[in-house]
Parts: structure tokens; sequence; C-alpha cells
């Protein structure tokens, strides 16, 4: 009897939860994280609901798996397109592995993008990158070169990640052509820290004992930026040598407050979700098409570029600072 | 249930709980019928045929292994590694891709790695008597370990499109090949577990292993067959999930092994051994399936999903148990 019970009860608890399935003539996009509680990604899904309010008649449908696989995503994604939604936005666990799934959801007439993490070409028809390298070449100078007196030029260092890293000697690369742009910047040199906070932190130290009139050290890495402005904290030296880099809120906000870094930068997560969904909008819509070439207007950002791999990057990265860090700390 | 002759051991459990289990499969049927029934009510999008079609991956795989299992659960055993079995295999199937090997060859070196496989797992505890759990614990890291190795954070892509069929392919109409390949397992299994003297012989091994084997069971190679039963349907698994995503990262299958026990439990199987049927299993696949995609049609969050098949689960070990404590 209670087996019978529970049976009934399942039935109803199911059928309660679909009947606040609501049903109009609404464009519905679909948001897909790489999985569900992560600060990131809910903090996307701010951006994709601020965007959705803006445009009026859009529904966000923000899901992702459990954990991060690509079998767990395909599962969301096939009750998507079971649904018909009208795009999806997906940040995928796996580049190649949803190229199937995605396909047969473009088949089907749905508009499918990739944000953050993107799908190889043939799964999607644009990605959005949160920046490029270019962008982040130039912002982490910019950033370095905005807190140093405009004459005469100071003495700067990089701390990066290892030698074989692609993306920070792509963005060390690109921060080197811009270089000319800053006279108030002189480059010293570069060192390696492996990204390891320990190796990271006793090179930091090197670095203000070779060169003691150092004005900022310059960590295009997450784990380095934060040895470096511990370094800078250990030694007495804040104010004098200013921590500046790519790094992330939640593990900066000390460093900030204490004034060992007076500014860094990383995308912003709540942008990038806005952006996405204006992407898709348009996309879904008819009024903008994903070509090399094409531009795509997203709303308060401007508007995105897509380049022969039809990939766009959105903005510079974000500047966080002592004005917003609690803000964005908690988020991720 | 007793009918046949008397040299046959039953394969319930003799005990206050013979009852509550004796109705297990027709309550799982009643259950998944309801829940298709309410699906079907509430979602515009349920009763569509190719829905229900691409809604069927979500078990597929997880139950071709679950009937192997099945029968290892029954003889006491468990085997652990079988998400870990799938990734080598993909990996293997991918290094052969990569040295420009066709179809057939990947599908015979997938399924040779599977038998490789549940072979070492077999070796372990059949021969060396060493217990099941420990030695596909150890497996798990072990397999999946050597796809990391070869793979890293790369992986293999490029599948010949010929293969794509066994995980894209559809026979007829809404009917894949994976739907066909799991219809074909449950009746094998069907069969072997409920019609043959080996059949009988596993469940011999579940209720009482030393009693088996003074009835001049070999024990020790029935076992040895099950797990080479389960890593030839990892393989097949492994093949059918490799064509399905095109591609073979380390990380493929991850967390299998749990869905794989979760339906095996679901479908009635004592996890002590010694009783459970291939149609309960069967059931239980087909109720995961449409709870995960009914769910997942109404967008309930992946982690409010677990929760519930979590609480089902539980229910069903527990209930049993609460039952017979109510008889008493």
């Amino acid at each position: 009897m209670s087996i019978l019970k529970k049976a009934l009860t399942t039935a109803a608890l199911a059928s309660a939860l679909l009947a606040t399935t609501a049903q109009a003539e609404t464009m519905r996009i679909a948001l897909v994280a790489k999985a569900l509680g992560i600060g990131f990604f809910e903090a996307a899904n701010k951006g994709a609901q601020e965007a959705a309010k803006e445009l009026g008649d859009v529904e966000i449908i923000y899901t992702g798996p459990t954990d991060t696989t690509a079998e767990g995503q395909i599962e969301v994604i096939n009750s998507l397109i079971a649904q018909k939604v009208d795009a999806i936005a997906v940040s995928a666990n796996d580049t190649d592995a949803l190229v199937p799934t995605l396909k047969k959801a473009m088949d089907r007439g749905i508009t499918v993008i990739s944000w953050d993490s993107g799908v190889a070409p043939d799964g999607r028809q644009m990605q959005l990158n949160p920046s490029s390298s270019p962008l982040i070449g130039n912002m982490i100078i910019k950033l370095a070169a905005d807190n140093l007196p405009a004459d005469p030029p100071s003495e700067v260092a990089v701390l990066s990640a290892t030698t074989t890293s692609t993306n920070q000697n792509t963005w060390i690369e690109e921060m080197k052509k811009v270089e000319g742009n800053y006279p108030n910047v002189k480059v010293v040199g570069t060192v390696y820290g492996d990204d390891l906070a320990d190796k990271s932190y006793r090179e930091a130290q090197g670095l203000m004992q070779t060169y003691p009139d150092l004005k900022a050290i310059i960590a295009p890495t997450s784990v380095g930026i934060v040895a470096a402005a511990q370094a800078v904290t250990d030694a007495g030296k804040i104010g004098q040598v200013n921590v500046t880099g790519l790094g992330l809120p939640s593990e900066m906000a000390g460093h900030v407050k204490s004034g060992a870094s007076k500014s860094f930068a990383i995308w912003n997560p709540i942008d990038l979700g806005y952006s996405a969904t204006m992407i898709a909008y348009h996309l879904a819509k008819g009024d903008a098409k994903a070509e090399p070439g094409a531009k795509i207007p997203t709303g308060r950002m401007g508007e995105v570029t897509l380049d022969d791999k039809t990939e766009a990057a959105m903005a510079d990265p974000f500047v966080y600072d002592a004005s917003n860090i609690d803000q964005f700390s908690s988020i991720f | 249930m007793t009918e046949h002759l008397g040299r046959q051991i039953p394969d319930r459990l003799t005990s206050p709980l013979t009852r509550a289990l004796k109705s297990w499969e027709a309550l799982l049927l009643v259950v998944a019928v309801l829940i298709f029934i309410a699906n079907s009510l509430a979602s515009p999008y349920f009763l569509d045929p190719w829905n229900l079609s691409d809604a069927s991956f979500n078990f597929t795989e997880k139950a071709m292994i679950a009937f192997a299992v099945a029968l290892l659960i029954i003889s006491g055993e468990i085997d652990l590694s079988v998400g870990s079995i799938i990734a080598l295999s993909s990996t293997v199937m991918g290094l052969a891709m990569t040295a420009g090997a066709g179809t057939p060859v990947l599908v015979l070196l997938g399924l040779a790695t599977g038998l490789a496989c549940g072979a070492f797992n077999g070796l372990l505890v059949a021969r060396f008597g060493l217990p099941s759990i420990v030695v596909t614990i150890g497996t798990m890291s072990l397999f999946r370990g050597i796809s990391y190795i070869v793979l890293g954070d790369g992986a293999f892509t490029g599948y010949p499109a010929s293969f794509g069929w066994f995980g894209q392919g559809y026979v007829f109409w809404v009917i894949t090949v994976e739907l066909v390949i799991f219809g074909f397992a449950a009746i094998i299994f069907g069969v072997l577990l409920h019609r043959t003297n080996f059949g009988r012989m596993v469940y011999a091994i579940g209720n009482n292993a030393v009693a088996a084997r003074f009835s001049g069971i070999r024990v020790e190679r029935v076992k040895f067959t099950l797990f080479l039963l389960t890593g030839l349907m990892s393989g097949i698994a492994a093949i059918c999930l490799t064509s399905r995503l095109g591609s073979t990262r380390p990380s493929i299958a991850a967390g299998f092994e749990l869905e794989v026990v979760t339906i095996v439990v679901l479908g009635g199987v004592s996890i002590l051994g010694g009783s459970g049927s291939i149609i309960g299993v069967v059931l239980a696949a087909i109720l995961m399936g449409l709870v995960t995609f009914g769910l997942g049609l109404m967008n309930v969050p992946g982690i409010v999903m677990s929760i519930i098949v979590g609480l089902l689960l539980i229910a069903v070990i527990a209930l049993p148990r609460l039952w017979s404590m109510a008889r008493r």
C-alpha cells in the first residue's frame, strides 16, 4: 500500500512541477552553464536576465548539468531541443563532444552559439570570447601605466606563468606590441613563477631585489598576481610597488583593500551572459547573421564583430578596484 | 515461482521480504506508466516520438552495462570500474583511429579492450580471491589513469563517418541503433539469467557461495565469466558513447559506475546478492530515463534532479525493510 502511495505522490509531484511551465509567444533563450552552482555562471545568468528584461519578449532558461561532464550537458541540451527553444547559448565542457548534439539542434532550426568556453566551429554559429589577446595585452600594461607618474618612465616587470604557457606568452607579446603607446612604462624583464604559489612568490621577491626602483609588477596569471601581491606586502613595499594583471576578485579582495594592488582585470561574467543573450536574440530573430565580418549589436556593450573563424571578442577585460571589488568578490 | 523442478534454487529470498519483492517489477511498471502519463499531460513536448527517441540516450548506454552488473551483483560481487573501462576502450579506439584504422577495427578493439579489462578484474577477484569492491575501486583509477596519461588535456577527434552509426544512427524511423542494442542485450541477459543453468548458478552463488561450491558449481569460473561479460558490455557501451560524442576525452563516462549501480538496485536486485531480475533492470532504466527527461523538460535544475533520484533510491532500498518490519 505504502509503495502505491509513494508512486502516486511521485506522479502528483511531477505534475505539480510540470504545471508551472508557462507558454507564451516570447522567445526562449537557453543559457547552458558548464555546471550549476558555480558563481561565475550564476553571475552570467544575472547578465542574461538583465538582457531579457531589456529586450522584453525574452524568457531565459538557465540550466546546466550537476557536474562538468559533456554527457550531462548533452542530456540537458537534448531536453532543450525537445522543448523547441529558440536559441541555445552554451559554455561547453568539451569542445568536440557536444558537436553532434548541437548540430542536431541547428538542424531543427535552433540558433546555437557558444560563449566563454567554446565549441568546435561545426557545432555552433558563433563563439563569444570574453576578450581577445590584443585587448588583454593592452589592458595589463594600461593598468600599470594608469597608476604611474607621467614622467620619467618607471620600471615595470612581468611575472608570468610558465615559459610554455600559450595564453600568457601571447598576451605578453601583444603587450610588448603596444608598449610604445605608454611612454611612462619601461618593461625591464619577465620572470616565470610556473603558476606555483611559492615559486611565483620567490620570483616576485627576486624582482624587487634585482630592480630596486621597480614601480609595478604585471602578473597576467591568477596565481602569480596573488603571490606577487603577498610578496610586496611582506616586503613592506605597499604604495611603492603596485601589483596588477589578471586575477580573480575573490582571491584579490584582500590585496586590493590593503593597497598592494590598486586595480586588476578579468572578464566580467555579468557582461558575458548579457552579451551572449543579446547575440542569441538577434541571431534567432534573424536581424543579424553569423558570418565572418558580420557585426552583431549587444545592447549596452555596443557590438561585436565576427572574425574569419566566426569568433568574436566581447570587450576589454573588466577592471576591478576598491570601488567594485566587494560586489564581485562574492561572485567568483 | 517454485512449480519448477525440485533441485531448483529459488531466485527470491525466502524471507518476509518475498512478497514485497515479488511485486517489485509490477510496481516499477506502475510508477513508470504514471510518470509517463504525468509527463505527457504536463508538457506539450513530451509525447513526441523524436523527443522520446532523443531521451532514450539518457539510459541506453548505462542500461547495457547494468544488465551485466546486475548478474554480478546477484552473484554477490560488484564492478565499480565500468566507467573507467569505457574511458580506456575509447582511448584505445582513439589511438587506433589516429593510426588510420577503419570502423570494423575500431569496433573490434573497443570490444577487446573491454574484455581485457574485465578479464583483469575477474582474474584478481576469482583467481586471487580479492574483494571485488576493492579491486574495482583500484582498477577504476587504473584504467582511467591510463587514459589520462595517453591523452592529458587533449582529445581524439575525427572518427570516421561510418563509426557515427552506432551512437547517432537510426535503424528505422525513431528507433536508434542504441535502442536496438539495448533491446537485444535485455533479451540475451534475460534468457541467460532466467532460462539457463548458468543463470541458476549465479543465483546459487549469490545466495550461498560455499553451498554452491559444495554442490559442484565452479564458483571462480562463473565469477570470472561475469566480470568478462561486464567488461564486454562496457566495451559495447564505449563504442556507442564514443560514436555518439564523436570524440574521446579521458573524462568520458565519468560517474557512470554509480548510475549503473543505481539502475540495478532500483531494478530490485538485492545489493546483498541472491535475487533480482532482468525485467526489473529494464524497467528501472526506462524509469530513470523518463524521470530525468521529464524533469529536464521542466528545466528542473540538475541538483534537484539528483536529489529526486537519490530519494528514489533510498526509498527503494528502505521500502522492503520497512515492509517486513511492519509485518512483524
